[in-house]
């Protein structure tokens, strides 16, 4: 499993309801399943990713977090997890309000658009940075809304969303990932 | 053996009040059961049948000696296992393959009810099948399951009984009958009824088959189980044993020859008044209705895991009307997964031999059968 689904994992309590919000093959959700808490379903967009969530014996929805969400009423979840999709929806701003609304807690995890990696790709070949965790070419790239955990933490900041990061300036340096547990 | 004695049946003595204020009591329940009722008694599903189906799911009918409906999903090794999984099918009330049906012998006339029968709802249906449990003496059902009709039934089921099935799969169908299928159904009774031979619905005390009338309401609504990719795929315009067209009314096209097929088998296995009755009871088929239009109302009682399939090319019981279940429970909190799978078979995809549903559901029932065993 990858690492960022350990650090995950690791803010999740005991026994909590949760939603995987673009759960993929639900590794995530397998492993939450197994170790923290048995309450957690998903909504995925693959067809074929739901059949293999199914083979796991886990709860799926097919869906759209982008439609799909608002059927969930207010605070229904303890913990609510976005990992690495933000960036591809076509309006980030209103599903980061849905993960807020409807759980109590979100994690969302981003792919850092200031690692040094990035600036340095940028800065020194002129194109578009394509690194391990951002594969693609600018033409193929599902990602419509990149941004930096600086930027992700100044957005926070401006919408009044509580977050937790410490040693800012090292993180959107150093970290390839963010991530974050908010609140209202 | 005659044709009476191959079908198992239930005398349901029991008085079962109807939705229509009528109760009946010692009436016939025609079953049939697949595998074994293990020790435990955790291992029992329950198929509701579909507007057409019976009571015989799986391998071969005895009545028609044709294959079971859910031949392709029920038996050994296959979807719903019956080496590992008990599974009981009924015949609805209001069907003809020995359940309490418009062509059974009324005691005072001596003759058959026809159109005196009861009007019957998917609520009465469950209510009567609900007896098998007694009568297995199943304390809670492993699954509730069943397509079209049957998903109906499903959800009728669990609403009604929220702590009789540990899951639920409706598959294909609606909470509430819509307007188009409303207005579908309607135009196969108008059929059975405009043939002259059908006789206010008592036909049979006059020895006469409104065979027309019901081929025709059987061709429409087999219209309505495919879909436009599937038929054009299968048929397009290809001419039915001839090269050219014949500039006369016969069956020009294989798509024509192919219904008037299906119209015509259809006689010899269905009786006219059942698909009146029980197109009927589709049709009153509202579960929001009990509760003011708020769906999640009829399950708020239920601790009953939610499985829902929906087809992408079926247009009868179409995507949206299965995720408004979905939606329903999610509201209040409720276990519920949810596929859309796709296929280019409309309607009809649960009966037929789409690997992607049948792996959901094998996967499904025995994940969920580990967790609770």
């Amino acid at each position: 499993m990858k690492k960022e689904f350990y650090n995950i994992a690791k803010l999740i309590t005991k026994n909590s309801k949760i939603l995987d919000v673009g759960c993929g093959n639900g590794e995530l959700m397998k492993y939450i399943t197994e170790n923290i808490s048995k309450d957690i379903r998903g909504i995925e967009l693959s067809k074929s990713n739901v059949q293999k969530c199914v083979e796991k014996g886990l709860t799926v929805i097919e869906g759209d977090a982008e439609k799909d969400l608002k059927q969930f009423p207010d605070s229904s979840f303890d913990f609510v997890i976005l990992s690495q999709t933000l960036q591809a929806f076509l309006d980030p701003e209103n599903v980061l309000n849905e993960l807020l609304r409807i759980g109590k807690k979100a994690i969302v995890s981003i792919p850092n658009f200031g690692h040094w990696k990035v600036r340095l790709h940028l800065l020194l070949k002129g194109t578009m940075p394509v690194t391990e965790n951002l594969p693609n070419e600018w033409y193929n790239t599902p990602n419509l809304h990149m941004c930096t955990i600086k930027d992700f933490e100044n957005y926070c900041k401006r919408r009044n969303i509580k977050i937790n990061l410490k040693n800012l300036k090292f993180q959107n340096l150093f970290s390839e990932l963010g991530i974050f547990i908010l609140e209202k | 053996m005659s044709e009476k004695e191959k079908i198992k049946t239930l005398l349901v003595k029991k008085p079962l009040k109807l939705d229509c204020g009528q109760t009946i009591s010692d009436f016939p329940l025609a079953y049939e059961t697949y595998g074994k009722l293990n020790d435990k008694k955790d291992n029992a599903i329950l198929v509701f049948h579909a507007l057409t189906g019976d009571q015989f799911a799986s391998g071969a009918n005895p009545i028609t000696k044709k294959d079971g409906w859910w031949n392709y999903a029920l038996g050994t090794g296959k979807a719903i296992d019956t080496d590992k999984y008990f599974v009981i099918a009924a015949n609805v009330i209001g069907g003809c393959m020995g359940s309490f049906g418009p062509s059974d012998i009324n005691p005072k006339t001596k003759k058959p009810y026809g159109t005196n029968f009861p009007v019957i709802t998917i609520n009465d249906m469950v209510n009567a099948q609900y007896n098998l449990l007694e009568y297995f003496k199943i304390e809670k059902l492993f699954c509730v399951i069943g397509g079209s009709m049957g998903g109906m039934q499903v959800l009728q089921f669990v609403s009604n009984f929220p702590n009789k099935a540990h899951t639920a799969i409706p598959i294909a169908c609606t909470a509430s009958h819509s307007a188009q299928n409303i207005a579908l159904n309607e135009l196969g009774r108008q059929s059975i009824m405009a043939d002259r031979n059908w006789q206010d619905g008592f036909y049979e005390e006059q020895n006469k088959q409104p065979d027309k009338g019901l081929a025709v309401a059987r061709m429409a609504a087999h219209i309505t189980y495919l879909s436009k990719a599937g038929l054009q795929e299968k048929f397009g315009r290809k001419l039915q044993e001839r090269d050219d067209l014949k500039f006369s009314f016969d069956a020009d096209f294989q798509i024509e020859s192919y219904l008037r097929y299906q119209g015509s088998v259809f006689v010899d296995r269905f009786d006219a008044n059942s698909y009146l009755y029980i197109t009927r009871a589709m049709d009153y088929f509202d579960l929001t209705k009990k509760f003011g239009g708020n769906l999640s109302k009829a399950f708020e009682k239920s601790n009953t895991k939610f499985f829902i399939i929906s087809f992408t090319s079926d247009w009868l019981y179409p995507t949206s009307e299965n995720r408004e279940i979905v939606i329903a429970l999610n509201a209040i909190g409720k276990d519920v997964g949810f596929v859309e799978i796709t296929s280019d078979k409309g309607h009809d995809s649960f009966l037929l031999d789409v690997p992607d549903f049948l792996n959901t559901v094998k996967n499904f029932l025995n994940k969920s059968y580990e967790k609770i065993s």
